[in-house]
């Protein structure tokens, strides 16, 4: 295991340092101390490292990331692992805005609660809130899921594609063409791979699953009061 | 056989044939109109200007002996790889989806011989794009579409998109007859649905945000590639020092003539600046921030020739980017196509459908035969004569002015045929010394 101190360490050698592992092949692990709240922390890492980072960041922390398994012992301000392609990013505290935003691949967990956004424009990433999210969670997400052990604000998967949202508390409001929809056995088998993988202690069957309407997939003007 | 002289019919210039047929079919469909294309109004242009040339107190250039420098270095403000152009003209964002693989292609091929750069598109970069083009820019838009960090690495530089000209304030829109398997896998959409692109970016909501996203790309790309952010012609004032603020080593400005693949036609109308009317406040936002030729000015909508091209230089821009010129110089609106234009209810230079996919020159579709008839070497060898020709135009106009590099031309250069070409370039009226709003009348 090698230490990073934050405290006598650029941003830029900390990044580079870890982005050099891509290639490398092995699994070593890195701590990150007194992270302070920086911004793109452990950005665009290409390896299957383990990073723990001890204490919160602030903006994109883990954003583009691709095998890495990320683990923050603290919160993390918006866009945690934005637009990540695999790995996993694990948040023992809360998250700002936009978590996991547009997110191809991988998995996010959020310990604690996630603020408005979570999972906007999601393109295949699973997410896991332990807590509650906050509006416009899920807007236009094309693909992946995003699993809400607790609440989700209003307009919850507005604009929504192709993606599953699943909701074990209650929902505010819905957005645009987002709909309850039949939890399937399959549903059921997949929700509980991830709530195992995300390490939450829930039963499948507590949730409720929501979907696109997908009336909004062409255009029609009879529809165009939704918007 | 005494016939009382008659009026002529006359048309209501408010309710012109032009403008009833679109109330005839917005009350037939229900649905504003769609189309492609930038701003089809008349506006003032660089068209409206002039070039004083050489005389007594300056002199000219010889022309076919005396060099007159072309090259232009993008992103000299923070990256270590700053591009480096041979020529001051680029190829602007088009996607692929919008535009068909062999465009795409031919745009790469073409801007590659002639030294200059091509941009991806709103539905990510593909392989043949990055394989035909030397240099290339890698979109980085709201929706994120095929956007991953190994092509933002593999490409030359990042263009943030915060707007385009034809809509400063909108997304995209790609009709479902354009997602063919292979868009809609690289956009992670289903096959055939419309494809909505987001106005906003996901993660960052201002300008501070936004210092924080170029600082994030910029760490995941080791501070090689330059950063341009796109803006449409809106308050490029405020926009162009907002995003030096915000770290860009380039801007681009996009003026209403500038094209979109598909939008509606009352925004491309009816919302952004004319070109001509962006530069001067953009340019004069730099020189503020002492920033003018350290964060370069990459000008586009409605540059046509080397005489707009010299024009835009002259008001301050480092370099312009062309897109619907580009698309006409490869075959876009050929009138070899226009039996073909007819049957789809248009003709020859008003084709402006390219959101239906049924271009008969193959340039705006996914259709595999349409496409076929765009043969991508011919196509980028009309590009590379395009932009050489702009070139030749750009440096005959600059050593007329006395300049040895086109940077050299300048406000004073030029004058204005009309008033609010005047006003908007900020040079004075022709045969006057008066500068709208700038010489105490």
């Amino acid at each position: 295991m090698q230490t990073i101190d934050m405290a006598s360490t650029e941003l830029r050698e900390l990044n580079s340092t870890l982005q050099a592992q891509a290639g490398n092949g092995d699994e070593a692990e890195w701590v990150i101390e007194n992270s302070r709240g920086s911004h793109a922390l452990a950005v665009g890492l290409d390896a299957p490292i383990k990073v723990t980072v001890k204490g919160s960041t602030g903006y994109y922390c883990a954003g583009m990331n691709k095998q890495a398994n990320v683990h923050v012992t603290g919160s993390v301000g918006p866009g945690v692992a934005e637009n990540m392609m695999s790995g996993s990013v694990i948040v023992e505290g809360d998250a700002s805005q936009y978590a996991g935003a547009t997110g191809h691949g991988g998995l996010l967990v959020i310990k604690g609660n996630a603020s408005s956004r979570c999972g906007i424009s999601m393109k295949g990433i699973d997410i896991v809130v332990h807590g509650n999210v906050g509006h416009m969670s899920a807007f236009m997400a094309q693909s992946g899921n995003l699993v809400i052990l607790g609440d989700a604000g209003d307009a919850l998967g507005d604009s929504l594609y192709e993606a599953r949202l699943f909701v074990r508390g209650n929902v505010k409001s819905l957005g645009a063409d987002c709909i309850e929809k039949e939890m399937r056995p399959e549903h059921l088998e997949l929700l509980a791979d991830l709530l195992e993988r995300a390490g939450a202690d829930a039963s499948p069957q507590e949730f409720r699953r929501y979907g696109s309407a997908r009336k909004l997939y062409n255009f029609n003007v009879d529809h165009a009061d939704e918007y | 056989m005494d016939k009382t002289p008659q009026t002529l019919p006359r048309q209501n210039w408010t309710f012109s044939n032009e403008i009833n047929s679109e109330i005839r079919r917005a009350a037939a469909t229900g649905i504003y109109d769609i189309r492609g294309g930038g701003a089809k109004r008349r506006v003032p242009h660089f068209d409206d200007l002039l070039f004083l040339g050489a005389s007594i107190s300056r002199y000219p250039l010889e022309g076919y002996r005396e060099k007159c420098d072309t090259s232009v270095v993008l992103g000299t403000r923070f990256a270590k790889k700053p591009i480096e152009l041979k020529i001051p003209i680029t190829i602007a964002g088009m996607s692929f989806g919008a535009l068909s693989a062999n465009a795409k292609e031919a745009l790469g091929r073409g801007a590659t011989m002639a030294g200059t750069s091509t941009t991806t598109g709103d539905g990510g970069m593909t392989d043949e794009e990055r394989g035909h083009s030397e240099k290339l820019v890698y979109q980085y838009l709201p929706s994120r579409y095929g956007m991953n960090p190994d092509d933002l690495r593999r490409a030359d530089a990042i263009e943030v998109v915060v707007g385009q000209g034809a809509k400063p304030g909108g997304g995209g829109m790609l009709l479902g007859q354009k997602i063919t398997e292979r868009v809609a896998g690289m956009r992670n959409l289903p096959v055939g649905i419309d494809q909505r692109s987001a106005c906003r970016h996901p993660d960052w909501t201002g300008p501070d945000d936004l210092e924080i996203k170029l600082l994030e790309l910029r760490e995941i790309t080791n501070w090689e590639k330059p950063i341009y952010i796109k803006i449409g012609g809106a308050r490029p004032y405020y926009d162009t020092a907002l995003a030096v603020k915000a770290g860009a080593d380039v801007v681009v400005l996009d003026g209403m003539q500038g094209g979109t693949a598909a939008t509606q036609d009352v925004f491309i109308e009816h919302v952004g600046q004319p070109t001509l009317a962006c530069i001067r406040p953009a340019v004069k936002a730099l020189q503020d921030l002492g920033m003018h030729r350290k964060v370069q000015l990459v000008v586009s909508g409605g540059i046509r020739g080397g005489a707009d091209v010299a024009k835009a230089l002259a008001l301050g821009a480092d370099a312009v980017a062309i897109g619907t010129a580009a698309l006409i110089a490869l075959g876009d609106n050929d009138p070899r196509w226009e039996e073909e234009y007819q049957k789809l209810g248009t003709t020859t230079g008003a084709y402006d459908d390219w959101h239906e996919g049924r271009d008969p020159a193959g340039i705006t579709t996914q259709d595999p035969e349409l496409m076929k008839r765009l043969d991508p070497v011919a196509a980028g060898r009309r590009l590379r004569n395009y932009l050489s020709v702009m070139t030749l135009e750009c440096q005959t106009l600059a050593r007329a002015c006395g300049k040895s590099h086109v940077h050299n031309l300048e406000p004073e250069d030029l004058c204005a045929l009309t008033i609010e070409a005047a006003a908007m370039a900020g040079v004075p009226l022709a045969g006057s010394n008066w500068i709208p709003g700038q010489s105490g009348f």
